[in-house]
């Protein structure tokens, strides 16, 4: 079973078994995992599924969208491999995928 | 020390939030949702757009799997709470049981405002608040059609957009003299009009529904004027009220809502209330405000859930909301209320993409963001944060035309 690993800003880990075809914002959602809101349930609306790609994984989980860069375009936190997690859908590849969470959601 | 019971009634936004956050909060004891649909807690919002547009299940909806509830002890429990015994602490179930709890949540959200006219019994005449209202929708939204809508705010126009995307023939009736009028500023409404019109559906403005006329289902709408609209299908959106029984007959306070604190405390020391159904006093703009809006819901959930468990976290984050209709994406930042002046950043006459920023004596107070995510971004954050009011020049303009009120 594939699992990508949340770390916190503080540095604690979360890892969550992920199931295809979600997006990366449902798989922290179902796990629990704290530090990820998706107010908007998934619509590139709210900003609050920030997450920062491990460098070595963003060519493999692609680059944000235009509606997503123009939400992280503004976001003091953000880095050259941010993403907003609702818009990444999951594959089983993934197993192994670290990302990072910024401190606050926007 | 027996096991702690938190009951939640309603299992929508507001309730699902508030169980999920129970956990996160460390509460130990039992964790009990109560809820009168079938389906696990789903998104609303998505229900006029996509749902109703049939790009999604319900199933895709869900806002939680039901993996999550079971590995986090959350009990989901089918039924109606009839009855709250605060001394008892007990609430009645319409399966005939009661169930104690030691901290009660009430987010039992709100309903459709019913049209009061006659006819508005007929078949064919729906209201969209649910999945299932939804369904019954798509049964008879067959390409070419005529439908109604009476309502012209974001859920008629929400759900004027889906039905076009379905192929049916659309007219939407709005009551005052234009749509959004509760909403938005006279610039932002014409554009939604001008939208609207180029995809073909047909406003009327100063609209107001008399009668619905049929036979064994609704065929047409009559409006005050004596014109007649010829209709196969009816749907109502011209607002929601807060369903408050349940509180006021347990004799909680109730203004225009359940009214909570900051930190999501009602009038009973036991019993949190979040969601729609709510209203409470926002310092930010020194009135008593009831929210509709799922990102507000969240946001009293989280509250409550950490009141429930003896933190304390306020309510602070800014009311925000958006809106799909066709290819335009509307992100809202702020309430507008009060407004006296609107300072527009490109062309809502022309563009499919512009910013409505609200000022009240020189400071923003709140965004309309139409395919501008930056813009809303930008707005949020600066209204959120910002320790000190934000004056016209520090408005990200691209192209300024004041049309001040």
């Amino acid at each position: 079973m594939a699992v990508v690993t949340f770390v916190s800003h503080d540095g604690e880990t979360h890892a969550a078994s992920l199931e295809e075809g979600q997006s990366l914002m449902q798989v922290a959602t179902n796990n629990a995992v704290p530090g990820i809101d998706g107010d908007c349930g998934g619509e590139a609306a709210c900003g609050t599924c920030h997450v920062i790609v491990d460098p070595p994984w963003s060519d493999r989980v692609g680059p944000s969208g235009a509606d997503e860069e123009q939400m992280l375009a503004m976001n003091p936190e953000r880095e050259p491999t941010s993403r907003l997690s609702c818009q990444m859908v999951v594959s089983e590849a993934w197993n192994g995928l670290t990302v990072r969470l910024p401190e606050f959601q926007m | 020390m027996s096991v702690q019971r938190a009951v939640i009634v309603g299992a929508s936004h507001a309730g699902a939030q508030v169980a999920a956050s129970l956990r996160q909060e460390g509460w130990a004891g039992e964790v009990v949702l109560v809820g009168d649909e079938s389906a696990l807690p789903y998104q609303r919002p998505p229900l006029s757009k996509d749902y109703l547009a049939g790009k999604s299940t319900l199933a895709e909806l869900a806002i939680r799997s039901a993996e999550f509830y079971a590995r986090q002890e959350i009990r989901l429990l089918g039924a109606t709470v009839e009855r709250i015994d605060r001394s008892a602490g007990r609430v009645s179930l319409s399966t005939g049981e009661s169930l104690g709890y030691d901290k009660l949540a009430l987010c039992t959200g709100a309903r459709p405002r019913r049209l009061r006219v006659p006819g508005a019994h007929l078949a064919g005449v729906h209201y969209l608040r649910t999945a299932a209202d939804v369904d019954l929708i798509r049964a008879t939204a067959k390409p070419g059609s005529r439908a109604v809508v009476v309502g012209g705010g974001y859920v008629g126009l929400e759900t004027a957009a889906s039905l076009r995307a379905l192929g049916l023939d659309v007219t939407v009736l709005e009551a005052t003299e234009r749509v959004l009028e509760r909403v938005t500023a006279p610039e932002v409404s014409a554009f939604f009009d001008r939208i609207h019109r180029e995809e073909g559906v047909c406003i009327q403005t100063s609209a107001l529904v008399e009668a619905l006329a049929g036979d064994a289902r609704v065929r047409e709408v009559v409006l005050s004027s004596g014109e007649s609209v010829p209709a196969d299908l009816v749907i109502v959106g011209i607002g929601i009220e807060p369903n408050t029984e349940l509180a006021a007959s347990a004799g909680l306070v109730i203004d225009n809502g359940v009214v909570i604190d900051d930190r999501a405390r009602t009038s009973d020391p036991d019993i949190v209330a979040a969601g729609d159904c709510t209203s409470r006093d926002i310092a930010r703009y020194g009135s008593r405000v009831r929210l509709e809006c799922v990102p507000s819901a969240g946001e009293q959930a989280k509250a409550a859930a950490a009141t429930i468990s003896g933190k304390c976290r306020e309510i602070t984050a800014l009311p925000w909301f958006w809106s799909d209709q066709y290819d335009v994406k509307l992100q809202i930042a702020g309430l507008n209320t009060g407004y006296d002046e609107v300072v527009l950043s490109g062309d809502p006459n022309r563009d499919r993409d512009f910013t409505c920023f609200y000022l009240r004596q020189g400071e923003l107070i709140a965004a309309d963001c139409v395919n501008r995510p930056r813009d809303f971004v930008f707005s949020k954050r600066l209204l959120t944060q910002a320790t000190q009011g934000v004056g016209r020049a520090e408005l990200p303009l691209v192209t300024v035309s004041d049309l001040g009120a």
